[in-house]
């Protein structure tokens, strides 16, 4: 009864700014917790929500994207010797990838709110954290139009036609990178890509590790590539993939709170040593299986990609297959694919598309073995 | 003979008020309801009008598709309402008891003496056969079937559960004589929690001893899935011990005696404690217990599986624990994001309860976030001791598809099995509603 005598709020349905409701809803409970209680099943429930899960993935990212930021300072005063010291060079990297920021955010976002608007939903968090990824995976100086198209790309043809996060096969991040790589292979690939230039300027040229890979590991430390400075990640490369010091500072928060998988993580590592290891007994390399584990996007990929727990497999023996086999696949890619090294968007897109089969055997060997059982009682 | 089940999963919420050992009073109510909404798949036909006499005893309703299944009426008094709901479904039928203690005799018995159609007949006609609840699929059992097996947890883990060693102290040979009485319709099995548990002593029945015992390891589903996991076409029973005391005593005493302990409990109660109380008694009658100023759930059974009833309610026929919990409508500033919500519980690593192992939080009513797509994929199996895929599961149940259902075992589980998960759903699914709605569509279809 009391409900039909009170007005509806400015932004409720069928106040005078109803057709907002989504996006009003969206900032309103992101400042304060929803006032909603529990309606039916459990009276009480856990504090934890996907607000707070997004949240850490996003801290998790913190410090990869911060040395992302001054690495780009800093390889561009390596080439050019124009910028005295480390906050010179962090500010400069920071001038460098707060566009792509912006640019991930305001296109992605934007298209999440419209898209939570027609639907009449609550707007999903998940993009915080796509947003998050997508400029620590692209080239420094990719054209902003460029990622703006890649970025509504994925959101719609990735997420939102599926029914938004949780409903995705694919991760959105990588499916940005992917139409990226696929769409515009200069801006993406070679070696003029990697470091940052100045507004006008030509150019500079500064190979990734990974360049080096079919020439085997003398060239990778002729190139001036120890194992230390790629763990380090104080060589050229996306954003936020190149030093694996912070990404397993970021590993440690996700694994620590338990908002991403350790077993695809553990497992993919194993993978990869597993194929890196073959590829060196069967001469195929001479890079020894450890040093891929450094290289190029492997680091970033296993922690922050392939443990999308959407997009990878859900059962947890699943979780060991699917790991192993992107970790496996990636250094494949990087072996026999000389043109393009970068193994692990593919093997992480491809094994995204075969995490629903893995799943399905999983559970259908399981609930064989369970009809097997013989009944005691 | 005793057999071990090892439980690892499973978590125990540590919400604050439990029950302080001591009984707080007896209540002896104005009035009684009986309630077929406590009954799964009891269609209720009326056998009284209002202003009817009755006794404890006398049957109330009956069960339209079987009319040996009766309820009875826990007290003597006259019949002062039927409370009916949509479609004139009668929800209650409430009694106001007259004080005296009349009863329908039902003849002293000696259950070691008798046959399993007898036990049966003994239960049908004092309203306790509604009290065995048949599995698959958690409703009334049919009289015409013979059970593989009947499982009774003789201890529970649910938040702020009643002690069954306290609460059932007096009543081990009333429990005892029912257990000999239903092991003449089927082998009998019983989980305790430990060798020096009263139950441990329960003669005609195969015990169990469950070990590692976390929510929800006292759960009967659970225990059943460990002992002998249900398969399609086969059925078991189950009974709790508030029941099996009620059974014993129509064959010791041969009256219908169902008043139990009842712990009243929860954060909002101003006093915990046990009262002695029929099942029906108006939530009313445990005035002092709670704050009236409060907006308050008044909640019969526990926080995770019990029914709102609300402050007009009546305590529920299988519940012997009453949860007070305060509606949770404030709004947190920032709640989600904050590094510390030390107010907050979460089983999850990602705020900082396990900081403090210890404390006992005053939870409420809160969902703590927005209804969200299934994302993360770990958390529900952690506190599921269960050899199933919740969340496939639950995925079926919403497809309505019945081939996964089965596939992915929809036979074993009742809604109370899978209530940690949507506890600890980041998501916010309303996890019980929708194996429910599974579970409906199952007795549909296969009927």
């Amino acid at each position: 009864m009391e409900e039909n005598t009170v007005k509806p709020g400015l932004f409720e349905k069928g106040g005078k700014l109803g057709w907002l409701h989504s996006t009003w809803d969206a900032f309103d409970t992101f400042l304060r917790v929803p006032a909603t209680v529990t309606s039916k099943g459990a009276h009480v429930r856990d504090s934890l929500d996907i607000k707070r899960v997004m949240i850490i993935v996003a801290i998790a990212l913190v410090p990869a994207a911060l040395f992302g930021m001054w690495n780009v300072g800093y390889q561009h005063d390596i080439a050019m010797h124009d910028l005295p010291g480390f906050w010179y060079q962090f500010f400069w990297g920071l001038w460098k990838v707060i566009p792509l920021y912006l640019v991930a955010y305001i296109v992605g976002l934007g298209i999440e709110f419209a898209g939570a608007q027609i639907k009449g939903e609550e707007v999903n968090e998940g993009y915080l954290v796509s947003g998050m990824l997508i400029p620590l995976i692209v080239p420094v100086d990719v054209p902003l139009w460029m990622l703006a198209l890649a970025v509504a790309f994925a959101v719609i043809f990735g997420k939102e036609v599926f029914g938004g996060t949780g409903m995705n096969f694919l991760n959105p991040a990588l499916l940005c990178r992917a139409f990226l790589f696929f769409s515009y292979p200069s801006s993406m690939s070679g070696s003029q890509v990697w470091i940052a230039r100045r507004c006008g300027a030509d150019a500079i040229t500064g190979a990734t590790p990974l360049s080096y890979m079919s020439e085997g590991m003398d060239a990778i430390t002729g190139a001036h590539f120890s194992f230390w400075n790629m763990f380090a990640g104080t060589i050229p490369g996306s954003v936020g993939e190149t030093s694996v010091i912070a990404i397993l500072i970021g590993a440690f928060i996700l694994i620590w709170t338990g908002v991403a998988s350790w077993k695809i993580m553990v497992s993919s590592v194993a993978g990869a040593l597993f194929v890196g290891w073959l590829g060196t007994a069967f001469g195929a390399t001479d890079v020894p299986a450890y040093v891929q584990l450094v290289m190029g996007g492997f680091a970033f990929g296993t922690v922050f990609m392939a443990t999308d727990p959407v997009t990878s497999a859900q059962t947890e023996c699943g979780k060991w297959i699917y790991g192993f086999l992107v970790g496996a696949l990636c250094i494949t890619v990087r072996l026999f694919n000389p043109g393009y090294a970068e193994g692990m968007m593919l093997a992480i897109l491809l094994m995204n598309t075969f995490a629903p089969l893995i799943d399905h055997c999983v559970t259908s060997s399981a609930t064989k073995k369970r009809a097997k059982k013989v009944s005691v009682a | 003979m005793s057999n071990n089940i090892v439980l690892k999963k499973g978590l125990d919420i540590p919400i604050d008020g439990v029950a302080a050992l001591e009984t707080i009073k007896t209540v002896t109510p104005d009035v009684v309801a009986v309630k077929p909404t406590d009954f799964k798949g009891f269609a209720p036909r009326l056998l009284v009008k209002e202003g009817d006499k009755v006794l404890a005893g006398s049957p109330v309703l009956a069960d339209k598709q079987n009319p040996d299944i009766l309820l009875t009426s826990p007290v003597s008094g006259t019949v002062q309402e039927i409370s009916r709901g949509d479609k004139r479904k009668v929800l209650a039928v409430v009694i106001k008891a007259d004080g005296s203690n009349g009863s329908v005799d039902f003849g002293k018995k000696d259950p070691k003496a008798m046959g399993s159609e007898e036990v049966k007949e003994t239960l049908l006609k004092s309203g306790l056969w509604p009290s065995i609840i048949q599995r698959p699929y958690g409703v009334i059992a049919n009289p015409a079937l013979t059970p593989k097996a009947v499982f009774v947890s003789a201890f529970s883990t649910a938040p702020l559960a009643a002690d069954a060693e306290f609460a059932f102290k007096d009543d081990f040979q009333a429990i005892q004589a029912a257990v000999t009485a239903v092991s003449k319709i089927a082998k009998v099995h019983v989980c305790v929690k430990g060798g020096d548990s009263i139950f441990a002593k329960l003669q005609d029945a195969t015990l169990h001893t469950v070990i590692g015992a976390k929510h929800p390891a006292g759960n009967v589903g659970v225990q059943i899935s460990h002992i002998s996991p249900i398969k399609k076409g086969e059925t078991v029973w189950t009974l709790n011990l508030a029941s099996l005391a009620a059974i014993g005593k129509v064959f010791t005493e041969g009256k219908l005696i169902l008043d139990r302990m009842v712990a009243v409990t929860g954060p909002a109660a101003l006093k915990t404690g046990y009262v002695r109380a029929l099942p029906g008694t108006p939530v009313s009658a445990l005035e002092g217990c709670f704050d009236k100023e409060v907006e308050t759930r008044f909640i019969s059974g526990d926080v995770l599986s019990g029914e709102n009833i609300g402050s007009n309610g009546f305590i529920g026929f299988f519940d012997n624990q009453v949860t007070l919990i305060k509606e949770g409508r404030e709004r947190e500033l920032f709640g989600w994001a904050k590094p510390f919500r030390f107010n907050q519980f979460s089983s999850s690593m990602a705020y900082f309860s396990w900081l403090l192992p210890k404390k006992k939080y005053k939870m409420d009513t809160n969902t703590h976030g927005g209804r969200r797509a299934f994302v993360c994929s770990d958390v529900y199996g952690k506190v599921l001791p269960m050899d199933i895929f919740p969340v496939y599961l639950i995925k079926a149940c919403l497809a309505g598809d019945i081939d996964k259902m089965e596939q992915f075992g929809i036979y074993e589980v009742l809604p109370e099995d899978l209530a940690l998960c949507e506890f600890v759903d980041p998501s916010k699914n309303d996890i019980q509603a929708m194996i429910s709605e599974g579970i409906d569509l199952m007795i549909k279809e296969m009927a």
